[in-house]
């Protein structure tokens, strides 16, 4: 029988997630898909599955879910206040949802974007090859209380696996390289981009982030009238106030606003997790020593499954230690199901 | 901090947009030949199908590339693509096979797109020549972009180099013309704008539910038909409001 996810209550920004439909820039869709897209290799690697398996992403607070089966979750992206009927749970860990048990996903504790990440995936939109939802181009739409989803079967079998903490969810440093317009600034203009501190503004959404300079805004030479051109996620607009933005997940395809630099793939999880009054800096790399940070990024990907371990539970914050043992599931002994 | 790529004195010119990315410029402004050109390159990088390049695009003036630098070196993919600039003179090549001849029916002026008197009077023209001048030029879809489907098209007759307005308008409706900069853009969602409403289509550009998701493909060729409101509601039922197409040779 196909398993259910049910949403009770959905949080105000909830959404199917997937890795995104690359494939139509032609015909101006962007890619889309998890505005944290190293989250979905960590919650694919928590429950050993494919990492484009669509998940739940959660911006500012979660919801309430239940399921109609046993079901695996992992939970990553920014921590968040997480119960199963009442009991306190790891975040960036794997867990067992016994079927009826309700999952209370709270507020946030830091950075922008949570995720649920489901054993066998959930579907979404189910369109042009991907579940995600992408909200700017009409595709899907945010999830909302009594919702259904259906979860995919799921042949793994372990839980209780955590990962280290990563610490992209307070801001911090920023890698980018220069964009084919960033000759349209001065130099000086260029080398203070990266001497200023930049606070993110509460306006963002899951097509970019703004970002407050302390002090002034960044003057485009070249005067604005760009000519229409390609926008890639990372890419940092200049808007006509001076103010740098972001764009990541669900931009544009093309755009007039003259780009100032662009911020490396493997960096953008940070932009787009780092939260309203947060600061970022950007710091400047040439091309091939932004390839050896992707290539670096891609090793660190590939090798997260090695990097879970079990989680270790303290006895005496356990309530009921058999109930606990029941709900949360403990290591099945498969380890090695890489 | 890095070196910034600016335009040196000729065109093409081969430049990265960000780590896995590579643009390929044929002008710093709007002409036919740079248009074409960008087109028929992309088509060109397409039949290539070269290892590493995972996916193509043309905006009005360039070709896009976006490739796995960590399988294709941006040194390679920067030679195989100089020695495809240098192959023939991409500003006169044919366009990309397969494009196709469009005729949308659109109601120009009425209540439906209130902005044909301002927009003619920009042009220097009455209403009645604004519509002949508009619905008789064929058009071309120079790139899709800004939303999914939405196709810029042109080039106009010299007298529609008229601005875009710096105020935004109100929303204006899926399907609606504008018209600015001797360019249509024919909107697939609805949206303030600053160009000028002079046309309502019942076409819907991108249908994500449908086989047929998107309608127009870069290159493809636009006539406006004039209809009355009357006829445009009719069409609204019909998944493609009304609009023709045919095969260019």
């Amino acid at each position: 029988m196909t398993a259910h996810l049910k949403i009770l209550r959905a949080g105000p920004g909830m959404t199917v997630q997937d890795l995104g439909r690359p494939g139509y820039l032609d015909v101006g869709l962007s890619r889309g898909g998890a505005a944290d897209r190293l989250a979905l290799h960590e919650g694919a690697a928590l429950l050993g599955q494919p990492a484009n398996l669509a998940a739940i992403e959660m911006a500012g607070a979660g919801g309430e879910l239940k399921a109609t089966q046993d079901t695996r979750i992992a939970l990553t992206g920014a921590p968040m206040r997480v119960t199963l009927d009442g009991a306190k749970l790891a975040w960036n860990a794997s867990h067992l949802l016994p079927a009826g048990a309700r999952l209370s996903i709270g507020s946030m504790l830091g950075g922008s974007y949570g995720y649920l990440h489901i054993g066998g995936g959930v579907t979404g939109s189910h369109c042009l090859g991907a579940e995600s939802a992408h909200l700017s181009a009409g595709i899907g739409a945010r999830l909302s209380d009594g919702d259904t989803l259906t979860i995919g079967p799921d042949d793994g079998t372990q839980v209780g696996m955590t990962l280290p903490p990563d610490d992209r969810f307070g801001g911090g440093t920023v890698r980018i390289v220069a964009s084919f317009q960033s000759h349209l600034f001065a130099d000086g203009e260029l080398a203070r981009l990266q001497a200023t501190a930049l606070r993110r503004d509460a306006r963002a959404n899951r097509m970019g982030v703004r970002l407050e300079p302390d002090g002034d805004g960044f003057h485009v030479e070249g005067g604005r009238n760009v000519i229409s051109e390609v926008i890639v996620p990372g890419d940092i607009q200049i808007t006509g106030d001076g103010t740098p933005f972001v764009l990541i997940s669900e931009c544009q395809t093309t755009g007039g606003y003259p780009r100032i630099g662009t911020v490396l793939p493997c960096d953008l999880p940070r932009v787009a997790q780092t939260p309203a009054g947060a600061t970022l800096q950007f710091r400047w790399v040439g091309i091939k020593d932004a390839v050896e940070m992707e290539r670096a990024d891609a090793k660190m990907r590939a090798a997260l499954r090695g990097r879970r371990h079990p989680l270790i539970r303290d006895p005496h914050k356990m309530p009921d230690l058999l109930s606990y043992q029941l709900i949360s599931g403990v290591v099945a002994g498969d380890e090695d199901e890489m | 901090m890095t070196v910034t790529q600016g335009p040196s004195d000729g065109f093409p010119v081969i430049r990265t947009a960000g780590v896995d990315g590579m643009l390929v410029t044929f002008g710093n402004t709007l002409t036919e030949p740079a248009n074409r050109a960008a087109l028929a390159f992309r088509e060109a990088v397409e039949a290539a199908t070269w290892d590493g390049v995972e996916e193509t695009s043309s905006s009005l003036l360039s070709t896009y590339l976006r490739f796995d630098p960590l399988h294709l070196s941006h040194d390679t993919l920067m030679a195989q693509l100089e020695a495809l600039v240098q192959r023939q003179d991409w500003y006169a090549a044919d366009l990309p096979a397969g494009r196709r001849l469009w005729r949308i029916p659109t109601v120009f002026g009425t209540s439906l797109a209130p902005e044909l008197r301002q927009a003619a009077q920009a042009a220097g023209m009455s209403e009645e020549d604004a519509i002949t001048s508009l619905s008789e030029a064929r058009v071309r879809v120079q790139t899709i972009g800004f939303a999914p489907g939405q196709p810029y098209l042109g080039e106009l007759p010299e007298a529609w180099d008229i601005p875009r307005q710096s105020q935004l308008s109100d929303r204006i409706p899926e399907g609606a013309l504008a018209v600015a900069i001797r360019q249509l853009v024919l909107f697939s969602v609805s949206t303030p704008t600053g160009w000028q409403h002079v046309g309502q289509t019942a076409i819907r550009l991108f249908q994500p539910e449908t086989d047929e998701p998107f309608l127009l493909r870069p290159g493809d060729e636009v006539q406006f038909v004039p209809t009355d409101p009357e006829t445009l509601d009719t069409m609204r039922r019909d998944p493609h409001g009304g609009a023709t197409n045919e095969r260019l040779p």
